[in-house]
């Protein structure tokens, strides 16, 4: 085997390591402590930022990239992969995360969006990027870029995963629509969801998206993570649910073994007693326009 | 082995149960590629690929596929289920990959992951870095007709040692990439991924039903 003939950062690579992820559960982490934490309790990734989502909406401001120190202190932390969010259309901070050796990078809506126009062409990366999606038009607009993962957006930081529902509900339904049209009436759908058409064939021809896809955005408890599952997801992003929970470790643990059991109610319902309290959740329909996270990019 | 392997052993088109090891991971591309890899030989009638969790799901089963993953999330899995014992024991043949190649093993370099020790080899994770530096190769693979091998290392393993009763399949500079052991196989790349079924088959081929 030759060394110059190896290949690096193809499509294939991408969306293998991707695949790599399904059944597992990635949590949010600030720290070397909560990265351990997170291994130790069968996370298959972990996923770098400043502040948990439900910090970044009580604190305001811009936020950004997470300390590159940290991220190094993650990754020497933990074997498993360690993925990070960047600002939408930010391709310096994905740059500077490719460098540090991150596994894949999160073009998040969480943080404050660096562009308000473009998505980072994140074709020309050797990292593998996740972004979220509210429906299957926005799915397919990120995976047309170079996503080879995609997560429901949901509503970070609430601990409400109702809009997670809605979105995971919206893009399951729509390829399920798909069935039922031929390629004329799929070119004319993919025109009014602003995909390309080629993709919207490649979905119902599939019955599913093109990449895997993730649950993310409000998940609370090991219920909300298996109904996720239940509902189509290959599995979930866990963000503040975990360690804005009374007993982080055993949530941690719980959550996994849900997401492992998702159709076994009993096991469900043995993970899920005395777990102490969840992360304290918000109604939705409280917060203000600019409040709302998941509207940020499209 | 089950009563149902047992009355159609010295057959070489009859059916085969597989299982594939469902706690994490890579599992529905498996099971499609020992699909296609069954039809390919002629052998799909009565022959199944299904998913395993439980124990009891293992029994009957001619030959299990532990896919790749997170090695440490999968090694959990594999105590929370109860299934270390029994894969131990298991009598068919196992075909691992990625993270399957490191539970095989009878060392690891790490603790995080308790090993089946089922092939003499000792493994590191991570052998070539971070996910930017997986790559995609063509591979020679000892005795394996039909060229290269085009081989999917995502964040892979290599064996550093193999003990005397492995076959060693395939060697790059960084280590051992493909092994045998009676009728185990394991790999530190991807077959299920590429479309290739030629390690399929001849794992099929090799299970002596």
């Amino acid at each position: 085997m030759r060394l110059e003939e190896l290949r690096f950062g193809t499509e294939l690579l991408k969306r293998g390591f991707a695949s790599m992820q399904k059944g597992g559960v990635i949590m949010d982490v600030v720290n070397a402590e909560h990265a351990k934490i997170s291994e130790e309790a069968g996370a298959v990734a972990v996923m770098a930022l400043e502040r948990v989502p439900s910090d970044i909406r009580k604190m305001g401001g811009v936020a950004r990239m997470v300390d590159p120190e940290t991220v190094a202190a993650i990754i020497d932390a933990v074997s498993i992969p360690v993925m990070g969010k960047v600002r939408i259309g930010h391709f310096v901070e994905a740059q500077v995360l490719e460098v540090l050796g991150v596994d894949m990078i999160d073009e998040s809506e969480v943080l404050t969006p660096a562009d308000e126009q473009y998505h980072i062409d994140k074709k020309k990366f050797t990292v593998p990027f996740v972004c979220g999606a509210r429906d299957l038009g926005e799915a397919l607009r990120r995976i047309h870029e170079g996503a080879a993962m995609v997560r429901t957006k949901g509503e970070a930081g609430t601990g409400n995963v109702v809009e997670a529902v809605r979105h995971m509900r919206a893009i399951m339904g729509s390829i399920r629509a798909l069935k039922g049209m031929d390629r004329q009436e799929m070119t004319d759908y993919a025109r009014e969801i602003e995909a390309p058409a080629e993709l919207v064939i490649e979905c119902s021809e599939r019955g599913r998206l093109p990449v895997v896809n993730f649950s993310a955005g409000g998940i609370a408890t090991p219920s909300d993570a298996a109904m996720m599952m239940q509902l189509g997801a290959d599995g979930v992003f866990v963000g503040s649910g975990i360690f804005k929970s009374s007993n982080p470790q055993k949530m941690a643990k719980a959550i996994v073994e849900a997401v492992n059991h998702y159709d076994d109610a009993k096991v469900i319902a043995r993970v899920s007693r005395g777990l102490g309290e969840a992360m304290p959740g918000l109604d939705v329909h409280t917060l203000k326009e600019d409040q709302v996270l998941q509207y940020r990019g499209r | 082995m089950s009563t149902h392997s047992k009355k159609i052993r010295c057959c070489n088109t009859v059916g085969v149960k597989i299982g594939v090891l469902a706690l994490q991971g890579n599992v529905s591309e498996h099971i499609g590629a020992f699909e296609r890899a069954l039809k390919c030989m002629g052998r799909e009638d009565q022959s199944s690929v299904s998913p395993i969790k439980r124990p009891a799901e293992l029994e009957g089963c001619d030959a299990l596929a532990i896919p790749g993953g997170e090695s440490t999330t999968i090694s959990r899995l594999i105590e929370k289920n109860h299934l270390h014992e029994h894969i131990c024991t298991f009598s068919g043949g196992i075909f691992a990959t990625c993270a399957g190649m490191i539970l095989m093993a009878t060392n690891v370099d790490d603790p995080r992951v308790r090993p089946l020790g089922l092939i003499d080899m000792t493994v590191d994770r991570n052998a070539f870095g971070r996910q930017k530096e997986s790559f995609e190769a063509d591979l020679p693979i000892h005795g394996l007709d039909g060229g290269p091998f085009h081989a999917i290392f995502i964040r892979a393993p290599v064996a550093t040692h193999a003990g005397n009763g492995v076959t060693v399949l395939s060697r790059i500079p960084q280590g051992i990439v493909a092994v045998e052991q009676g009728m185990h196989m394991a790999l530190a790349f991807h077959p299920e991924l590429c479309g290739d079924l030629r390690l399929h088959e001849r794992f099929l081929k090799n299970l002596a039903i």
